[in-house]
């Protein structure tokens, strides 16, 4: 996968909130085989190392870091979070989030437009978390995104891909762009399936790092993404409705 | 003065942005600044004037989704 010109291995994007333990956030992205990891920012106090101490692990690592505008509900909000994003993570990837409602964390569609115009017109690479709306990813592509990043389900719901349909039709719209299923992974299974369905890749966090044991769940995902588009390579048969055997009928002894 | 750091009223001294940083005991630390809601890039501190009252929001890398 080339994502803003950048070779990629690792078709897993991992989220690094909410592990249990800094240690285990760090074995999680290892067994994961993560190449880009989703960062964020956030108020800390003078005396306290939090923050420092939580990126000079991600730093340690070797990962490629996609800070996000978490809890961004305008443009304005989101513009001057990427802002601040690129001056401390020394990147110009963001990803954009422009909430539009706090039950399902639903985008703002209207207004993540303006902003994903506002930051590429500004020289940011912009990953937009959006929703399956083909207009709304024309628009994103018009306003200068060259990756989308459709949600499989509600932030942090497990629940897998709600509209499989509508990710199916955004695959064949747009042969070409870069398309990653952000949010909504629950299982090893979803990720595959959206791999199976032609995507680029998966970004995930809560499945991860909310399991039992975040770091066998991280290589299952890993896994899994690896069988997904390893199925999508290798063309996968047409469903049928009716049965068909597949033990040849041709040579069967009459014993009846 | 006082003014509000990450929604905290506070007493600084220091008229400027890159001194009350210091003040405030971030030293070398690696964080965003915004006053008043405006992005202030790392550069322009030492010529940020602070007025009573300011907003300033200092941002730290976190663990994100």
């Amino acid at each position: 996968m080339q994502v803003y010109g950048v070779d990629i291995g690792s078709r897993l994007l991992l989220g690094t909130a909410q592990y249990p333990s800094p240690a285990i956030l760090g074995d999680a992205i290892r067994a994961s085989g993560a190449e880009i990891v989703t960062v964020s920012l956030r108020r800390e106090s003078g005396g306290d190392q939090h923050g420092q101490a939580f990126w000079n692990l991600i730093r340690d690592m070797g990962v490629r870091v996609l800070p996000n505008t978490a809890g961004c509900h305008s443009v304005k909000e989101a513009v001057t979070t990427a802002q601040m994003a690129r001056e401390v993570f020394d990147t110009n990837w963001i990803k954009l989030e422009v909430i539009g409602d706090n039950d399902t964390l639903c985008p703002n569609v209207l207004d993540l437009v303006e902003a994903a115009r506002v930051l590429c017109e500004d020289g940011f690479d912009v990953f937009p978390y959006t929703t399956d709306d083909l207009v709304v990813a024309e628009r994103l592509l018009e306003a200068g995104c060259r990756v989308l990043m459709p949600w499989g389900a509600p932030i942090g719901t497990g629940l897998g891909l709600n509209n499989v349909y509508g990710l199916r039709t955004m695959r064949a719209h747009f042969p070409d762009v870069p398309l990653i299923v952000d949010a909504g992974i629950g299982l090893p299974s979803h990720a595959a399936h959206a791999m199976e369905l032609g995507f680029d890749a998966v970004l995930l966090n809560t499945a991860v790092a909310r399991a039992g044991d975040p770091v066998m769940m991280a290589r299952a995902f890993a896994r899994a993404v690896e069988a997904g588009a390893l199925a999508r390579d290798a063309d996968p048969m047409e469903a049928r409705d009716m049965a068909s055997p597949s033990t040849p009928v041709f040579g069967k002894a009459s014993l009846g | 003065m006082k003014i509000i750091v990450n929604g905290q009223s506070l007493e600084v001294t220091a008229t400027l942005l890159e001194a009350a940083l210091g003040e405030l005991g971030y030293g070398d630390a690696r964080v965003a600044t915004a006053l008043n809601g405006e992005f202030v890039p790392g550069p322009a501190r030492a010529s940020t004037s602070l007025g009573d009252g300011d907003r300033l929001e200092i941002l730290a890398p976190m663990q994100g989704g």
